[in-house]
């Protein structure tokens, strides 16, 4: 599903985020990104959700070779994939459920369908009731948990989430992780770049390990 | 229904959704588009105007060929037979009796007549060819000029001719004002797109990591230029009509002073529509520069 080879990201100035970093993730697994922050793990991620293009190596996602594709391209692979950033970048303009509604949009689906895909997305993560809520009325927990609604709305094969618990409190990391481990039950391929400790514990079975910038 | 067409659907709905949105914004901008498309169109109307009044004020296609004070029966009968050969156009004669019987009847002017020895006017006629261009009555003349026992030809068309030059010095002026003022219009919505684009910066940034296509996050913008364009050319269209009924009376009072019956005649829904589709047009250009070079920052 995800096959990296000899990945290396140099920014501009010479620094090296990542080095000769390979991987192979299968279709369903659920895999973790870990390290100290500064390790590179942000960069992987970007490096996988296209929005930042490697140096030199190859990335094969969903079988697209994301080093050869056009500028042109990225946006259908993006829609591929189910994102969850950082600073989950959610819309404080529109409620709850317009920002699940959002990917929806971009694809071009209908209104009525868009509005029951979205609710059934929020359901999943337990925002239904609060879905004309705007995202700054929303406690931490819950804007995670919008964010994750967006990510998965579109049906995507994969799930990308960049420290998704990064300012949370450990129950509602507790519950982020459970939504994560439910999709993965359900077949899909979900890749969490943590330093949570504890959810690598819970499922070791496959890491990642960076330590500036290179695979441990 | 496609997914485009539901894209276009959703892009125009939110194009009117932002410019409602932002009402005292929106209002300026739409009151500097409006003017800037006022003036140009009301000049456009004036000249149409004006244009319509040459080519009907009769008298203007007319040729007076005047005898020789010598010249008798059998010369006006010459020419009566040669202008017959002249097709597409009429004539009539005025002979010199008549001439002084219209001149006595002015105010004033009967003892003036009285008081001459005897009658000063020559045999006259009145030739209205039916092609009115300039070069044509021109080209009449000199033949007319030619023919016998003629003292003069006066080509009442030299005023048109100035008229003309006016007229196409007008319209020129009117195109580089035009120009000039569409050009205004593209910047102004060129400046209103670019803060448009920075209000939704954070919606745009998180559309393109998702998977928006640049032709996605332009549509609404492209949707808003236009629009907004549009909305300025009925309100041009509309202020350009209160020009001319405010301007309705004043000019049917001064035709009447000169015995005629002039009415402006005012832009029609067509010209009304090419007046918004130009809005349309220049708004959608504006916008197309600006959000293409403002995304530029967003790769």
């Amino acid at each position: 599903m995800i096959v990296a080879s000899n990945l290396t990201k140099r920014y501009s100035g010479g620094y090296e985020a990542l080095r000769d970093i390979s991987f192979e993730i299968s279709a369903g697994q659920m895999v973790f990104i870990s390290g100290h922050s500064g390790a590179g793990k942000t960069t992987l991620v970007k490096l996988i959700s296209t929005v930042e293009r490697p140096t030199s190596g190859s990335l094969v996602v969903n079988g697209q070779n994301l080093t050869a594709l056009g500028r042109n391209a990225l946006p259908y692979v993006r829609r591929n994939l189910g994102m969850i950033f950082q600073d989950q970048k959610l819309l404080f303009d529109r409620n709850a459920l317009d920002n699940v509604m959002l990917p929806l949009e971009i694809a071009g689906l209908p209104r009525k369908d868009a509005i029951r895909r979205a609710q059934a997305a929020l359901d999943k993560v337990g925002l239904l009731a609060r879905e004309k809520a705007l995202p700054v009325t929303l406690s931490g927990g819950e804007q995670q948990r919008l964010a994750i609604a967006r990510a998965v709305v579109n049906r995507p094969t994969i799930l990308i989430a960049d420290e998704p618990t990064g300012n949370l409190d450990a129950a509602s990391a507790s519950d982020i992780l459970d939504i994560f481990t439910d999709f993965h039950r359900v077949g899909v391929t979900v890749v969490v770049a943590t330093h949570d400790q504890s959810w690598i514990d819970r499922h070791p079975e496959h890491v990642i390990r960076l330590s500036r910038g290179s695979q441990q | 229904m496609s997914a485009t067409l539901i894209q276009h659907q959703a892009a125009f709905a939110s194009a009117l959704r932002r410019l409602w949105a932002t009402p005292l914004n929106t209002l300026l901008s739409l009151l500097a588009i409006g003017i800037v498309l006022t003036l140009p169109a009301f000049g456009y109307v004036l000249l149409d105007n004006l244009r319509d009044l040459g080519r009907n004020t009769s008298g203007v296609q007319e040729i007076s060929l005047f005898m020789s004070l010598d010249a008798g029966k059998r010369e006006v009968g010459e020419i009566e037979n040669r202008l017959k050969q002249v097709t597409n156009a009429r004539w009539r004669f005025v002979p010199k009796e008549e001439a002084l019987k219209r001149i006595e009847a002015s105010e004033g002017m009967a003892e003036i007549v009285a008081s001459l020895p005897r009658n000063p006017l020559p045999d006259a006629f009145v030739i209205e060819p039916e092609n009115s261009k300039p070069e044509a009555l021109e080209v009449l003349r000199k033949e007319l000029a030619g023919w016998p026992k003629v003292e003069h030809v006066q080509l009442d068309s030299a005023w048109i001719k100035r008229f003309d030059a006016f007229l196409r010095l007008g319209k020129l002026a009117l195109t580089l004002l035009a120009g000039l003022f569409g050009a205004g219009l593209v910047a102004v919505t060129f400046n209103t797109i670019r803060l448009q684009v920075m209000a939704h910066a954070a919606e745009i940034e998180v559309a393109k990591m998702i998977g928006a296509t640049n032709f996605f996050i332009k549509r609404p913008f492209l949707y808003y230029g236009a629009l907004q364009g549009t909305l300025g050319g009925l309100l041009a269209a509309a202020l350009t009509l209160i020009g001319l009924s405010l301007l309705a009376g004043p000019v049917a009072e001064l035709a009447a002073l000169y015995g005629g019956n002039f009415a402006l005649r005012a832009p029609g829904p067509g010209e009304i529509a090419v007046l918004c589709g130009i809005g349309a047009g220049l708004g959608w250009l504006g916008a197309q520069l600006s959000v293409s070079l403002s995304l530029r920052k967003f790769d």
